[in-house]
């Protein structure tokens, strides 16, 4: 076991490493000299040559790396080319929203996908199963924009129930923060629903027909404490697996949900810096989900022995 | 490899077989059936955009936000522009991008991975490569790839390439790992076939059946990064009108017009959906296995790696 651990933490630092690296020469290909670009339009050659000097953008390119590495792990993300502002303390004031809207998503999709996939399994064949699976594909294939915006016209604009846009801190009061977010959440969870009730239905399926459950109904357990006891616990693996996988799908639907519904969170952060073309802040905040979706996954390995105690490494 | 053959065979067959084949087949592959019909019209809609619309560009300001009518089908913009023929001509983009993203990530994929699957020392290094590519978020690497560069639909598709390659690497390398310790290809070798012979004729043909699955699913998720990306301003540029612009351009007139939003996104989401039930069709070139106990049996290789729950997480979707 410790061993198990010792190597995924070592396979974890590796991937890191090259996400970093790819990350740094990203930025090393952007067009145009990041000095110029931070002197400002009206800087002399001097000036510009002060600038590189100081900031070592003369040096080869594994010095700059293992030097950008060394801030990055202080937390330096670099400053961004447009408010002169460091990236880490622009991402710090964008945490609350986005963490708000990715774990309310991320509750909602769970529980609602899991039930539906459960629901699939025990009734496969009939028209619930079919009503599940065709709703799975469908929401596959909607946009996240799209499913935002007919949201809004639907609950917002028409019915007016919700507020249209926008977003309230939690500290405003728990009734509006979680009445901005209903509709994101949903909007932004539909895909991932989709994605855990189906290998919910597939893992689920095989469960069933273990030895196991055979044996538990001839016993008599009643139908709910068999599903989720007997079954679920069983199906645990494959579905948390892909809940962490999935949060590649729920980190790229942050950065579209939060420009449909105006949440100032990091997604939007960095849409404002694909128009003013400030690297440092895509560069940032790309390795911050990245390492978020490793730091995820790499869990979700280490707590397949607390689902199911027969593995063992 | 049985069912390997099937699928081709039934997607050939589905052209023109006489009356009663093609139902029967219809009523076993409803989803398949149905996602080529809708993809298909796209597809003509989209070849014979000048035929059935008008000027997708053409500026009315009289015109602005009229709703759905005989004259303009699906109502106009903000600048008066014909919605109908807008929504058609973004068909083109998306088409040509979920297409070309598609053959080019499976082409480079399968060829990294057949070599990361068949020499174990190109293994090592190039799962590590596509383990660290895999982290990066499709979306931000395509948003950072496009910001870096001048944005155009070539830069868009290179863009969304990158990210889709090491699925279709994982897949292939997963395939080649397993068809290689086949008996077939022990005899080869050891009846002194060539290396190059052995990849190609021996080795190569079981990924296709999955590949072809693989396929379709990363044309609907590059069809939805396109759209992705165009929404947020970080993709094709703003005056060829493809159903992401569409969407970003005529978002604040939602309460005011909503069919400028809606037309586009409906059909985004048509296209998306057919290409999605296509992969799903090929995934299952039998019926659908209601249970559990179906499915085990049956498998074979090809087939089984396209059921497994790993080649669900492989889907194409909304990693927009």
């Amino acid at each position: 076991m410790i061993g198990f651990i010792i190597r995924r933490l070592a396979s974890t630092v590796i991937v890191m490493a090259i996400v970093a690296v790819f990350i740094f020469l990203l930025l090393h290909l952007s067009p145009g000299d990041p000095a110029a670009i931070i002197v400002g339009d009206n800087a002399t050659a001097e000036q510009i040559d002060a600038v590189r000097k100081r900031l070592g953008l003369d040096d080869p390119l594994p010095v700059q790396f293992v030097r950008w590495i060394g801030g990055v792990s202080r937390g330096d993300l670099g400053v961004s080319i447009f408010s002169h502002e460091p990236v880490t303390k622009l991402i710090g004031q964008r945490v609350e929203p986005t963490v708000s809207l990715a774990l309310t998503t991320l509750l909602l999709a769970v529980t609602i996908a899991v039930t539906f996939g459960v629901l699939a399994a025990w009734q496969a064949g009939t028209w619930i199963d079919r009503l599940v699976m065709v709703l799975s594909v469908v929401s596959f294939s909607v946009p996240v924009f799209v499913v935002g915006y007919l949201l809004i016209y639907v609950f917002s604009i028409q019915l007016r129930w919700l507020p249209v846009q926008g977003y309230t801190p939690i500290s405003e009061g728990l009734v509006a923060w979680a009445r901005h977010l209903v509709l994101p959440s949903i909007a932004l969870g539909l895909a991932y629903v989709a994605l855990i009730a189906r290998i919910t239905r597939t893992t689920m399926l095989d469960v069933l027909a273990e030895d196991y459950m055979r044996t538990a109904r001839a016993k008599g357990v009643a139908t709910a404490p068999m599903l989720l006891k007997h079954g679920l616990k069983n199906a645990g693996v494959p579905i948390v697996t892909v809940i962490g996988i999935g949060v590649a799908l729920l980190i790229g639907g942050v950065v579209i949900t939060e420009t449909v519904f105006n949440i100032p969170g990091i997604g939007r952060l960095v849409v404002d810096a694909i128009q003013q073309r400030d690297y440092p802040i895509i560069q940032g905040v790309t390795l911050l989900f990245s390492g978020v979706y490793v730091l995820v996954n790499l869990l979700v390995d280490l707590t397949y022995t607390l689902i199911d105690p027969r593995i063992r490494y | 490899m049985a069912q390997a053959t099937v699928i081709p065979a039934d997607v050939a067959g589905a052209a023109k077989p006489p009356a009663g084949k093609a139902w029967r087949f219809t009523r076993r592959n409803p989803t398949l059936v149905l996602g080529l019909l809708i993809l298909a019209i796209m597809l003509l809609a989209a070849i014979f955009a000048p035929l059935i619309s008008g000027d997708p560009y053409g500026m009315k300001p009289i015109q602005r936000f009229k709703p759905p009518s005989d004259a303009f089908w699906l109502g106009t913009d903000n600048l008066g522009r014909d919605v109908w023929a807008r929504t058609v001509y973004g068909a083109r983009v998306s088409l040509t991008v979920g297409l070309c993203v598609a053959i080019a990530s499976v082409s480079i994929g399968l060829l990294i991975g057949v070599l990361a699957g068949y020499f174990r020392w190109v293994d090592a290094i190039v799962m590590r490569l596509m383990d660290g590519l895999m982290a990066i978020p499709a979306i931000l690497l395509a948003i950072a790839l496009v910001s870096l560069f001048r944005a155009s639909v070539l830069i868009v598709i290179v863009a969304i390439v990158i990210p889709e390659i090491p699925r279709v690497v994982r897949l292939v390398r997963s395939v080649v790992l397993t068809t290689r310790e086949q008996p077939y290809v022990e005899a080869a070798v050891a009846s002194g076939t060539r290396l190059p012979k052995i990849l190609i004729r021996h080795i190569l043909p079981s990924t296709f059946p999955p590949l072809i699955v693989q396929a379709t699913y990363i044309c609907a998720s590059a069809i939805l990064i396109e759209a992705g990306l165009s929404f947020l301003g970080a993709g094709t540029p703003p005056e060829i009108p493809t159903w992401g612009n569409m969407i970003a351009s005529s978002r604040v007139y939602l309460a005011r017009a909503p069919w400028t939003v809606f037309c586009p996104g409906i059909a985004l989401a048509l296209v998306v959906l057919s290409v999605n039930l296509v992969g799903d069709g090929c995934a299952r070139p039998a019926r659908p296995a209601h249970r559990a106990s179906d499915v085990r049996p049956r498998c074979n290789l090809p087939a089984e790696s396209c059921r497994s729950p790993d080649a669900l997480l492989q889907r194409g979707g909304r990693h927009a």
